[in-house]
């Protein structure tokens, strides 16, 4: 009899152990940030303070935009509603300090990826969600049409905390242009101040120029050279040390521009699950445990495909259909002469 | 030791309280950054800085280090909350003095004045000389010339630069002009008091003040010559003017809105320096046969001074802190190029914070001791 109970607890001690160590195992694979936001019931995301197209409020104060899409699709992903986010309007001189010092969880700032940022100050990048370029805006009537028609003395206004910051001196320098830069914390002051003539050109993204253009007084009075000088590419950050959240950020997007891919869109989701492609019906979550390395159940990817849309939807809802850009130019998919392409999800 | 512990206790409890907060947040720090691979470290300051700064007072460009940028960001910061002092004290004692004027116009346009201009946030005063007067300003090819030498415009002040031949002989005759003036000023004194003679110092430092300088342009080869700004076509409308020394709106409309708004302050002070005098001295003083001019340099001001001195120098202090707000309106002061660009291009948050926190207590407390050594000597010395 006691034999038996000896060898009953050692079983049970047995049983326990594996059981605290699978347990372990998986509250290890389910991150920080992520048992934080599941807790809190929102994803705390920082936006910019206002940039049509990318992140921008209206009058009752509802979010819109691509950089937005992504913080709503991880929303959908890990709490099942795209509307679950708290939204914080970050200046380009603040965001990086929101994010490391635990503030926001995301930030999808129209935000140029680069060595620096990546490697330097306890960020990762996890993407690019829109392909840019800097460039140069002028009055019409200045009769501009090129840079190569800029003078010493030019005045630029633009952010501070910004890459075309440094961009602008690389370009005026390597082509001996002596330059007057204007530099203001809050984008909003940059275009009042360009507007009333203080400068001669506004500089920044050429996306965020077309995107400021629409708040101008006239907008048909301005237009943006056809020169780009950088490459910038933008996309959304995380905090450095939690890999696991740092890697749903990343699937997240990729899922919406993958969708695209492949054709399923918010309407026709729901359907494509009895789709003869495994490719589809893991994107749907039809096929395979695609949730369970990040800690979520499988239908993580649907959710994101049905409440925020594919990547094709989200550009043309939020920057096509606003007038902004029209044209995808490089943010089209690699089948369509583009250059998104994202990892397959498998 | 009962009694002593009794005593040392709660100071003791105080300081240890102290140490474990700071300790527990630099620990927080630490181990916070370490996490996410920040490193914590002054070297990022020789490194070269790679952004340009659009109005310095020392040569600098994106080609030095971050030290030359936070230095460019210090000497701005100085240079406006300078002009806005001087500025502002001129301006509060007209206006305090101006308060206590029995014409009722003068008075109570004052009076309008320091309510309307303390009564409005600062942000907001400075975003309307900067957005609202701005705008108002001519494009530099519609700008009128003032004086036909200088310009007005959107884009900023431009005025004449003076060129200097031979101007260490100048500097030298003012030198000197202020040390005979000095001298004159203690031998009058001593011969008041000794023989109550009186000499009219003041016509004698002004002409010592005007001849020397003007002797060393006859026989000390020294010559002025301006450099008047030419505008310049950059585009078809679009100009700029070169030569000259330009001054950037920004600076123009923060030093104009610091200094209107701290001189309400000031002038406050003033007025209840003044009015903090007893009438019964001012009788005294008129009753033994002083001018009303000597009544207000003699008997009065003195007074009044010992009066005014302590909160100005709190608004003296304000003024400089309230300089920060220039980061809002594009003006490269220490808040923007060091505090702003530089820790974005770095990423060092906590060591550029500090710096700039520490630089700003440097500014706050040197205005602090200038003004208390200049408030002891102006105190009644009891014998």
């Amino acid at each position: 009899m006691f034999k038996y109970l000896k060898q009953l607890t050692s079983l049970v001690a047995m049983v326990a152990v594996l059981f605290t160590f699978t347990t372990e195992s998986m509250a290890a694979k389910k991150s920080k940030t992520l048992k934080n936001t599941q807790k809190k019931g929102f994803v705390r995301c920082g936006v910019s303070q206002g940039l049509p197209g990318f992140s921008n409020a209206d009058a009752a104060g509802n979010w819109t935009g691509v950089d937005v899409d992504v913080c709503r699709a991880v929303a959908a992903a890990v709490l099942g509603d795209a509307n679950k986010v708290k939204f914080t309007p970050l200046s380009a001189k603040e965001r990086f300090t929101a994010l490391t010092s635990g503030e926001i969880d995301i930030l999808s700032r129209n935000t140029t990826w680069t060595l620096s940022r990546d490697a330097d100050i306890g960020l990762t990048f996890v993407g690019v969600n829109f392909y840019d370029g800097q460039g140069f805006m002028v009055r019409k009537s200045s009769g501009i049409t090129s840079v190569d028609q800029f003078k010493n003395g030019i005045s630029a206004c633009t952010n501070i905390g910004t890459t075309t910051e440094l961009n602008m001196r690389d370009f005026f320098n390597s082509r001996g242009i002596s330059y007057e830069p204007v530099a203001f914390e809050k984008a909003d002051e940059v275009v009042a101040a360009y507007d009333a003539g203080r400068c001669d050109t506004y500089t920044t993204d050429k996306s965020g120029l077309a995107a400021q253009r629409t708040k101008m007084k006239n907008p048909d009075e301005h237009i943006v050279l056809p020169e780009t000088i950088s490459k910038e590419p933008l996309g959304p950050v995380v905090r450095q040390g939690d890999s696991v959240w740092e890697d749903i950020v990343r699937w997240s997007l990729n899922t919406m521009i993958e969708a695209e891919e492949y054709g399923i869109t918010s309407a026709n989701a729901d359907s494509m699950k009895t789709s003869d492609n495994p490719q589809i019906k893991r994107l749907v979550g039809a096929e395979g445990e695609m949730g369970a390395a990040f800690g979520l159940d499988n239908e993580w990817n649907l959710r994101i495909i049905k409440q925020v849309g594919n990547y094709g939807e989200s550009y043309k809802r939020n920057i096509a259909d606003t007038g902004i850009l029209p044209d995808r130019g490089p943010n089209e998919l690699w089948t369509k002469g583009g250059i998104l392409y994202v990892p397959p999800s498998r | 030791m009962n009694f002593k512990l009794k005593d040392i206790g709660p100071q003791l409890m105080t300081v240890i309280a102290v140490v474990l907060v700071f300790g527990f947040f630099t620990y927080n720090a630490q181990v916070n950054m370490e996490n996410r691979g920040i490193d914590f470290g002054y070297g990022f300051l020789s490194q070269e800085s790679s952004f340009d700064v659009q109005f310095s007072l020392i040569e600098y460009d994106g080609s030095h280090s971050y030290f030359r940028a936070y230095l460019v960001g210090l000497l701005n910061t100085i240079l406006v909350s300078v002009i806005g002092i001087i500025l502002a004290t001129i301006l509060g004692v007209i206006v305090g003095i101006a308060r206590l004027s029995p014409n009722y116009l003068i008075n109570k346009f004052a009076a309008f004045y320091v309510e309307f201009f303390r009564n409005i946030p600062l942000l907001l005063q400075i975003f309307f000389w900067y957005f609202a007067a701005l705008r108002a300003l001519p494009l530099p090819q519609d700008a009128e010339a003032m004086f036909g030498i200088s310009f007005l415009t959107i884009k900023g002040l431009f005025v004449p630069a003076f060129i200097w031949q031979n101007l260490n002989v100048f500097l030298y005759s003012v030198l000197a002009a202020i040390i005979a003036i000095i001298i004159i000023r203690i031998h009058a004194k001593k011969l008041q008091e000794t023989q109550g003679k009186q000499i009219p110092v003041l016509l004698i430092s002004i002409g010592l003040i005007l001849i020397l300088p003007l002797l060393s342009f006859l026989i000390g080869g020294v010559s002025l010559s301006f450099e008047v700004p030419v505008l310049k076509q950059l585009a078809t409308t679009s100009f700029i003017y070169e030569g000259g020394v330009s001054l950037p709106p920004e600076l123009i409309a923060l030093a104009l809105s610091l200094s209107l708004y701290t001189a309400t302050f000031i002038a406050e002070c003033v007025r209840a320096g003044i009015q903090g005098v007893g009438k019964g001295q001012k009788e005294a003083a008129a009753s033994i046969g002083l001018t009303p001019n000597q009544v207000l340099k003699l008997v009065v001001m003195p007074q009044a001074l010992r009066i005014i001195i302590p909160p100005t120098t709190n608004q003296y202090l304000n003024l400089t802190k309230n300089s920060s707000l220039a980061a809002a309106i594009a003006y490269p002061d220490l808040v923007l190029v060091f505090a702003g660009t530089a820790l974005m291009q770095t990423g060092k948050a906590i060591e550029i914070v500090s710096i700039t926190m520490f630089t700003y207590l440097s500014l706050s407390i040197s205005i602090s001791l200038l003004m208390n050594w200049y408030n002891r000597k102006i105190a009644i010395t009891e014998k």
